[in-house]
């Protein structure tokens, strides 16, 4: 397989995945803000903070409110984060990529990228968003249904989860540092209506509002959700799960290809870090802390698939 | 006589290079001025890719430079049996037809300042006393001198500029004798100047074709036509494809050239 | 009804229905209008979801736009395809032979059967070319002739697109559409298959890769990118072949070879079927702006160690000067006279052709010498005092640029309209593929037709459509 291919494939995943994590995140903004909270701007600023376009946001609107916020992030081409942004990307590199698709894959996406440039050709009025967040979600999942369905398990098939896998752990890590305060034990006490709030808004931004309570046989409170949503194995948008894929991926990968990857070593050693800790020990080194570093090595693992199996000349 | 020659190139590069290629113009033939004895080129920090003879018989070699390589040294070195036969190549043709030599190029686009030398040739009583009469005008016109005109200056613009070195003088001699009808071209190649051993640079020159003599030499820059002292490498329509070497790099950061050029007897 | 009658039908005799249409016709006749039209607009569906697009340039809003397609299939008997195919081989022959003979010993110069102007100020003469026979001989691999009918037995050749023809992944397309939409058809009435094209196409590729290859060459189609308005074909094509699709910032020298850059390393590559013009395929022998290109490939191809399709060049052979030549170059070529005609074509260098042609504007079409893509040109009959007032300025200043032709009186097939069946004016572009073994063409071609009615524009960035091509098995 070409290079190219490869980093055609892994990039139009990490938009894919991109596109419906910040239509979660618009989501779930959008519900709490409406229902709970009594500082609606803050959480719509910690909403661009999570998708890291403060300065782009700030240098186009002075104010942090649902109109203002959700255009930029759903339509605005002048945030290559925005939904219409990142289908285009996924398109384009679907384009590029075509011989490696199925048809059934390459039709799902064209036709998201068709629907979208059309849904949002203006902006949505409030009431339409629900239906347009929805239709963002599950068109990621007709394009995940026919990915899962149709294509080889070969490497072009690992390329893809590469680049889903490695632009979750990103999203995860940052939803959750965003929020860290509300995780950490000490500054929560039980019961408090504002970290229910934060909690909740955490939970929905991973899609795992229910998950938890089917999930989690304990409390509701800040230990249990931090550990479900770093080191719990069985929740698809944990950083234990996205690692777990990451490392298997790579061997495949590097079994295929009859050669280690350095890219497979840094998985590994993210995987263990996961898994050697308990969330006791995480909040001993400090969360944020650990997180920082943990989206600096995503990034870092990113980079390092990039080279092994060279995307670019 | 017997010309030895040492001519080595070395490009530095500022930062390592992912990736260059020159296309090297280096390697004389056999011909009626000069019977080749031995030649090598010898690459350092990089490779022979390929090479073969282009369209107007010249041996080209494609060469890489390493990955990651900051000198690449190109080295052309051999001994040359030389003929003085007054400047005469004769009727010997390859495949690109007498035609294409009266064609302009991108160098040799004519213009008003070179169709000016055109009157000169006219005003001869014969051809080879105008061609002769026409080097000694272009030298007239534009002396040889350094740093005026770069690789890339065309005919028209070194007549008005002023001044030039070699390839500009070969580059307007040409072009005159092309807008006059004559097919004409480019010829690179190398110079023993008797006074030294290290010479400045390679060389290059005009040819003519005549009806009655074929092929003619005439080196404008020292008004003479080329002797035993010359040896012929390359030929084309203008410097561009002539050129000993033509590259193409890949990456930032800056190149620098050293050459060095030893023609003794 | 009048106007249409003196334009050949090519389903419509005055009397009934013509011989190669009658099945079809027979079919047509029992079905539903509204059934149909909306089979029409499944089909553009279909064609939007899977991306048979195409882009225009200079028009953003319209980036990609689809070739509407007709669903009346355009239909020749066997006989008719038979002496169309003798006459593509032996013009297609004659055209490589052409190429060889311009790039090395010039014999037809020499001859004085073509003048030496002609290649002389041919803008699409590559130097870089002359004294080189690339593998196997082979110039034009690909060639898509665009034929015309005005009667009966009037097929006329209008162009030679020996450069980089496009157009197949449509032929392709529109017969699996039709494979689709009406699988009974294809039961009643048989029809002689295309869906070999690409396997075929590869083996020809195959075929011409340089002499010593070990195993089985390693073939790729080099595109200019995502943003070519052929993108889609080129993708089709690499797909349907099962070859790599890549471009130039993929390749590069390699222990001199050009290799493809993948996952796993440097490949080496043998035959290249390139979709990027001369000009940009090697920024070190041609335009060194050239992003498109791969540096050395020119190198590494005059050294024998790689195979460019079509060869860099070919250009000279489809201007529209040469065109006029064909039928002299076939009989120099093969000591044949040419089975097909060319249509009287007037050089507009010559004086008093030019002052013939400026007289006649009206009746004329008036051609770019170096265009494509039916821009630039003059269709007299259709245009304004205006436009012909101005366009006699353009052809003034630069006569060599031109040549004016007879205005053709175009076939006419059917499409399907919202009032049903309406005849349009069409063309055909057939493709062959040349090996150093075999001229191999595929049944049928593109027919292209004019949408609008009394059109005959037919290129499909002036509004054209395109149709299935039927060749009936004998």
């Amino acid at each position: 397989m070409l290079g190219k291919t490869a980093g055609g494939l892994y990039w139009m995943f990490r938009s894919l995945e991109r596109a419906g994590n910040t239509a979660r995140l618009i989501e779930a903004g959008f519900r709490i803000a409406l229902t709970r909270s009594t500082d609606p701007e803050s959480e719509w600023k910690s909403i661009i903070v999570t998708s890291a376009a403060q300065a782009a946001f700030e240098a186009k609107y002075n104010v942090y409110d649902s109109t203002n916020v959700t255009d930029f992030l759903l339509r605005d081409p002048d945030n290559p984060n925005s939904v219409l942004s990142v289908i285009k990307v996924a398109r384009d590199n679907a384009r590029l990529v075509r011989t490696a698709l199925t048809t059934e894959v390459w039709s799902s996406v064209n036709e998201t990228w068709m629907l979208f440039n059309h849904i949002l050709k203006e902006p949505v009025p409030e009431t339409d968003l629900p239906e347009v967040l929805a239709a963002i979600r599950q068109q990621a999942s007709l394009v995940r249904g026919a990915h899962n369905g149709t294509m080889l398990r070969n490497d072009i098939y690992d390329f893809c989860q590469l680049g889903t896998f490695i632009e979750r752990m990103d999203s995860t890590s940052r939803i959750i540092d965003v929020k860290y305060h509300a995780l950490l034990p000490a500054a929560s006490f039980v019961g408090s209506r504002m970290d229910n709030v934060q909690w909740e808004m955490i939970l929905r931004s991973v899609s795992a509002h229910a998950a938890f309570r089917w999930a989690v046989d304990g409390d509701y409170n800040a230990p249990n959700i931090a550990n479900f949503l770093i080191l719990d194995p069985r929740l698809p948008r944990s950083l234990a799960y996205c690692t777990s894929q990451l490392v298997s991926n790579l061997e495949y990968l590097a079994q295929d290809y009859g050669e280690p990857s350095k890219s497979l070593e840094l998985a590994q050693d993210l995987h263990a870090r996961l898994k050697n800790h308990d969330i006791g020990s995480i909040f001993d080194e400090g969360l944020h802390e650990f997180l920082t570093r943990f989206i600096s090595d995503t990034s870092a693992l990113g980079f390092q698939v990039e080279q092994d199996y060279r995307f670019n000349a | 006589m017997k010309l030895s020659v040492r001519h080595t190139t070395e490009y530095a590069y500022a930062e390592p290079v992912d990736f260059a290629l020159q296309k090297v113009r280096l390697r004389p033939q056999d011909s009626p001025l000069q019977t080749v004895r031995e030649w090598d080129i010898s690459i350092d920090g990089g490779r022979i890719e390929a090479d073969y003879r282009d369209h107007y018989a010249n041996l080209v070699d494609l060469v890489s430079a390493e990955r990651g390589a900051q000198k690449l040294t190109i080295t052309a070195s051999g001994t040359v049996e030389t003929r003085d036969t007054a400047g005469v190549l004769g009727k010997v043709y390859g495949r690109a037809p007498l035609w294409h030599f009266q064609q302009s190029s991108p160098l040799t686009q004519p213009g008003e300042s070179t169709q000016a030398f055109v009157d000169v040739i006219r005003a001869a009583d014969d051809t080879l006393t105008g061609l002769h009469d026409l080097s000694a005008e272009v030298l007239k016109k534009v002396p040889y001198a350094v740093g005026h005109t770069q690789s890339d200056t065309t005919a028209e613009e070194a007549v008005q500029i002023g001044k030039g070195v070699c390839q500009d003088h070969a580059n307007i001699f040409v072009t005159a004798a092309r807008a006059a009808g004559m097919p004409a071209r480019y010829v690179s190649g190398y110079l023993m100047m008797n006074d030294r051993v290290d010479q400045d640079a390679s060389h290059a020159w005009a040819e003519v074709h005549l009806d009655d003599l074929g092929w003619v030499s005439f080196d404008v820059s020292n008004g003479v036509c080329p002797d035993d002292r010359y040896i012929r490498i390359a030929i084309g329509r203008d410097a561009h494809d002539a050129a000993p070497m033509q590259g193409l790099r890949g990456g930032a950061g800056d190149e620098s050239l050293i050459v060095s050029l030893q023609v003794q007897q | 009804m009048k106007k249409e009658d003196k334009h050949f039908s090519e389903m419509m005799r005055p009397d009934g229905v013509r011989d190669p249409y009658q099945n079809y016709d027979a079919w047509f006749s029992k079905q539903d209008i509204n059934r149909l039209s909306k089979k029409a607009q499944e089909a553009e569906a279909f064609f939007r979801r899977t991306g048979i697009t195409f882009n225009v340039y200079g028009q953003a809003d319209a980036e990609e736009r689809l070739i509407p397609f007709d669903l009346v299939p355009r239909i020749l008997s066997n006989t008719e395809w038979s002496k169309l195919s003798r006459g593509i081989e032996q013009r297609v022959r004659a055209i490589n032979a052409f190429l060889h003979d311009i790039y090395n010993r010039q014999e037809i110069l020499r001859a004085g059967v073509v003048p030496v102007d002609l290649i002389a100020n041919n803008e699409a003469f590559l130097p870089q070319m002359m004294d080189f026979t690339p593998a196997g001989g082979v110039y034009t691999h690909i060639v898509g002739t665009d034929i015309v009918r005005t009667g009966e037995d009037e097929f006329y050749v209008l162009e030679d697109n020996a450069r980089t023809p496009s157009g197949v992944s449509y032929m392709l397309e529109n017969r699996e559409t039709m494979l689709q939409m009406f699988p009974e058809l294809f039961s009643k009435i048989r029809v002689q298959r295309v869906s070999d094209y690409p396997k075929n196409l590869r083996r020809s590729l195959e075929a011409s890769a340089p002499p010593g290859v070990q195993g089985r060459p390693c073939v790729v189609v080099l595109t200019p990118g995502i943003h070519n308005s052929a993108y889609y074909e080129h993708s089709f094509l690499a797909d349907q072949m099962g070859v790599e699709l890549v471009e130039g910032h993929d390749l590069r020298v390699v222990d001199g070879n050009i290799a493809m850059r993948t996952t796993r390393g440097y490949k080496v590559i043998d035959v290249i079927y390139r979709r990027v013009d001369d000009e940009f395929l090697d920024p070190l022998t041609f335009n060194p702006q050239s992003m498109l290109g791969v540096p050395g490939i020119m190198d590494v191809y005059r050294a024998g160690n790689i195979t460019i399709t079509n060869a860099p060049g070919t250009g000279v052979a489809d201007d529209k000067a040469i065109y006029s030549y064909v039928p002299e170059i076939v009989e120099f070529y093969t000591g044949e006279k040419a089975i097909l005609k060319n249509v009287q074509t007037h050089r507009c260098s010559q004086p008093d052709t030019l002052k013939f042609v400026l007289e006649n504007l009206k009746d004329l079409v008036v051609k770019e010498v170096h265009g494509s893509g039916g821009y630039g040109m003059l269709v007299g009959p259709a245009a304004s005092k205006k436009e012909i007032a101005d366009f006699a300025e353009k052809l003034k200043a630069k006569p060599a640029n031109y040549i004016a032709q007879p205005t053709l009186s175009l076939s006419t097939v059917p499409i399907l309209t919202d009032a049903g069946l309406a005849p349009r004016h069409v063309d055909l572009r057939p493709f062959a593929l040349v090996s150093p073994n075999a001229i191999d063409i595929v049944p049928g071609g593109l027919t292209r037709v004019a949408l609008t009615e009394g059109s005959l524009v037919v290129n499909s960035s002036q509004g054209g459509g395109t149709k299935d091509t039927w060749v009936l098995e004998g």
